[in-house]
């Protein structure tokens, strides 16, 4: 949504909600500099009120994904059935939940629909769908768009557990956790799926917990920008459920700092030629050379 | 082996795509006015001739019996440029997602299956109505297993009937290849906004060759223009801002039960509102032959050419036999069947299927509308070819005082 599209007709922004003049006025389009993270606060976030559960880190790297975007006017959010979803659908950009485990297939023919009607003007296709959303029932759709070599970006919001559904275990859950449907604890391991997306040669894949919110701008950013010029890309972020794995509201974020210690670490495996693109877009300006 | 023939071809930068040098005339033109001339091809032949003129922008699919013999002719036609976009998906639940994708994109898509495949989509076919995606989805009909079959039987399309979807339902090629191009206008009209099926029965329509009269190949359709559409394209250029927020759609547990039903109702309001582009483009939602008659045979899609031929037979034997041919199983054309039936004593419902759908929406939508006795039959299944004697047998059995198929039990 570029700002002139936002903005109503001289008259009929006094009638509008006021989180729709907020958006208008205070919102972070049509600005000489982006807000970052780090303004959070100070500026109208893309992102509405939202019904998550208080503590919820998955919100919290939501919130972040949607100030990182390099362009969120033209970005389309594609999701599915879980709690990510909440938060996503009362954001200013479109936002399309389809069927159960359907994302990567849905964004694969959207982003050809876009490139095809839109060939001068980028526009960026965000899948954010839960572990089970994706290693699950979205398994094959997900493995096929990414053998493909589909040009978005799969974010998989990774709580490690059925949430949305009352705390079932998933495909992404530890082995030998205790959960809804594994009363014995799961039997086998967590889905190594950072290795699958090495296999199926996704060109940027990142595993992050929410810890440093400067590191969560920067992954997405990337991602974001490797899918529109190289290839697909995929971020894994630790969003855990403070409900299901009842870690007290106080601890969520100190739980984020164990597990990145324990088995959460950030780690980026980028291919050469998404190397050979960041450098060119991340290339600092040029300093005195030193003798 | 050193003479490898593996590439992927790179095209010329002088290359111009097919589409790009016909030229857009519209759908009244090229329905109605523009001169035809006459080619003996298969069904999937029509239909790719059809998917020419039809200026389609992408063709996902996931190949099926019979459906592949025309998908891979789409891809034929992505070679010569007359598609924009085109590629083998993973499966019918990937193809059917995908194409409600690039639906949602603005653009003009095309995807088709057959019975298996068009069960494994049904998922997110079924969410496409209420999604208000337009695209056209042709099924080449075929037997649903178990056992496994490859055989035609139209069973499947009494799976699609109440999802919300326009279907039309094909009786030979000339009908395929018509209304192929019919359904993307049907389907992008503003107070339509909703995908369309076209059928046909597999093998007897798609495999075998038949006349079609077909316009000049240097003309298309009208392109999609994405936000002339109830739910404009999901491209984030639209306002309202939170298109899942203040639109009532996509909400899940946040809709109120008020707003689903009258979204419900929204959408089945729609598929009757397509009847009048119906009637426009494809000369009448029926075809009516002897509206006088006493006796009306009532068939959709193959079994209307061999009811066609039990009409001609009879005549030779003096009797007058009716036909009406439904070409829209939904919108059903209530009306029209209501009218054309009033006074008619007996109706035979001749059917390619063992459940009998069409009898029962003959039978839901006249009762209480004409006396005729309404006969569960004449029907083949599992791949079988319907007989024109068996046709004119049920027809002498009708004639007789107490007919079997009207004794009970049946």
């Amino acid at each position: 949504m570029a700002h002139d599209n936002l903005t109503p007709s001289p008259g009929y922004l006094e009638w509008l909600p006021i989180e729709y003049q907020d958006l208008v006025n205070l919102g972070p389009y049509n600005r000489e500099k982006k807000p970052k993270v780090t303004d959070m606060g100070k500026f109208k976030e893309i992102i509405e009120e939202h019904p998550m559960c208080a503590g919820c880190a998955m919100t919290l790297f939501i919130r972040l994904a949607m100030i990182a975007f390099p362009n969120p006017e033209h970005t389309i959010i594609v999701g599915t059935a879980g709690c990510g979803r909440l938060a996503i659908s009362q954001a200013s950009i479109p936002f399309i939940y389809g069927n159960y485990g359907d994302t990567n297939s849905v964004a694969s023919g959207l982003k050809r629909g876009l490139d095809q009607k839109y060939p001068n003007q980028p526009k960026d296709v965000v899948v954010m769908a839960g572990d089970g959303g994706l290693i699950d029932i979205g398994f094959q759709g997900l493995m096929h768009s990414w053998f493909r070599q589909e040009r978005f970006t799969t974010i998989m919001l990774d709580n490690e557990v059925y949430g949305n559904t009352g705390g079932q275990e998933s495909g992404m859950t530890a082995q030998g956790q205790v959960l809804k449907m594994a009363p014995r604890g799961k039997v086998t391991g967590k889905i190594d799926a950072m290795s699958l997306a090495k296999v199926a040669g996704v060109d940027y894949i990142a595993r992050i917990a929410p810890t440093n919110p400067s590191r969560v701008a920067r992954t997405i950013r990337r991602a974001v920008m490797i899918a529109r010029e190289v290839g697909p890309t995929y971020i894994q972020a630790y969003t855990s459920c403070n409900i299901e794995y009842a870690i007290p509201t106080g601890d969520v974020m100190q739980d984020a700092f164990d597990m990145e210690k324990e088995r959460y670490g950030f780690e980026e495996v980028i291919s050469d030629k998404a190397k050979a693109y960041l450098d060119e877009i991340e290339k600092k300006p040029a300093k005195k050379a030193k003798k | 082996m050193s003479d490898s023939k593996l590439y992927i071809k790179e095209m010329p930068a002088d290359w111009v795509p097919g589409r790009d040098k016909q030229k857009v005339v519209s759908p009244e033109y090229m329905f109605h006015e523009a001169p035809r001339e006459q080619v003996f091809i298969t069904g999937s032949e029509a239909a790719r001739e059809a998917i020419r003129r039809s200026n389609v922008d992408i063709a996902i699919s996931y190949p099926i019996t019979p459906q592949s013999e025309t998908m891979q002719q789409a891809g034929y036609l992505y070679d010569e440029g007359y598609i924009g976009e085109y590629y083998r998906a993973e499966e019918e639940i990937g193809t059917m997602s995908a194409i409600g994708g690039s639906s949602r994109a603005g653009i003009r898509s095309l995807t088709a299956t057959s019975g298996p495949g068009l069960m494994r989509g049904m998922e997110a076919i079924s969410s496409w109505p209420g999604a208000r995606t337009p695209l056209v989805l042709l099924n080449m009909c075929r037997v649903i297993n178990t056992p496994l079959a490859i055989q035609p039987d139209n069973i499947e399309m009494s799976f699609l009937i109440n999802s919300g979807l326009i279907m039309l339902h094909g009786e030979n090629q000339q009908d395929f290849y018509d209304y192929t191009m019919a359904a993307f206008m049907i389907s992008e009209q503003v107070d339509v906004t909703l995908p369309v099926s076209v059928s046909v029965d597999g093998f007897f329509v798609t495999h075998a060759r038949g006349n079609v009269k077909m316009q000049a190949d240097d003309l298309k359709l009208p392109p999609r223009d994405g936000w002339r559409s109830a739910v404009p394209a999901m491209d984030n250029e639209n306002p309202p801002a939170r298109i899942s927020r203040d639109a009532p759609i996509q909400k899940s547990n946040f809709i109120s039960y008020h707003m689903h039903a009258s979204w419900q109702q929204e959408v089945f309001a729609a598929t009757e509102r397509a009847k009048k582009y119906i009637n426009n483009y494809l000369g009448g939602i029926v075809e009516i032959i002897n509206p006088d008659a006493d006796v009306m045979l009532i068939a959709s899609g193959a079994a209307v050419s061999q009811s066609r031929e039990a009409v001609r037979q009879s005549s030779e034997l003096g009797i007058k036999v009716g036909l009406i041919k439904v070409k829209a199983i939904r919108p059903f054309p209530k009306a029209e069947l209501r009218e054309a039936c009033k006074n008619v004593k007996q109706i035979l419902v001749p059917e390619f299927n063992q459940l009998g759908w069409l009898h029962k929406e003959v039978c839901s939508n006249l009762f209480g509308f004409t006396d005729a006795q309404i006969a569960p039959g004449p029907r083949v299944y599992g791949g079988m070819t319907m007989p024109t004697e068996m046709i004119l047998e049920w027809l002498e059995e009708g004639r007789k005082d107490k007919p079997w198929f009207f004794q009970d039990p049946f």
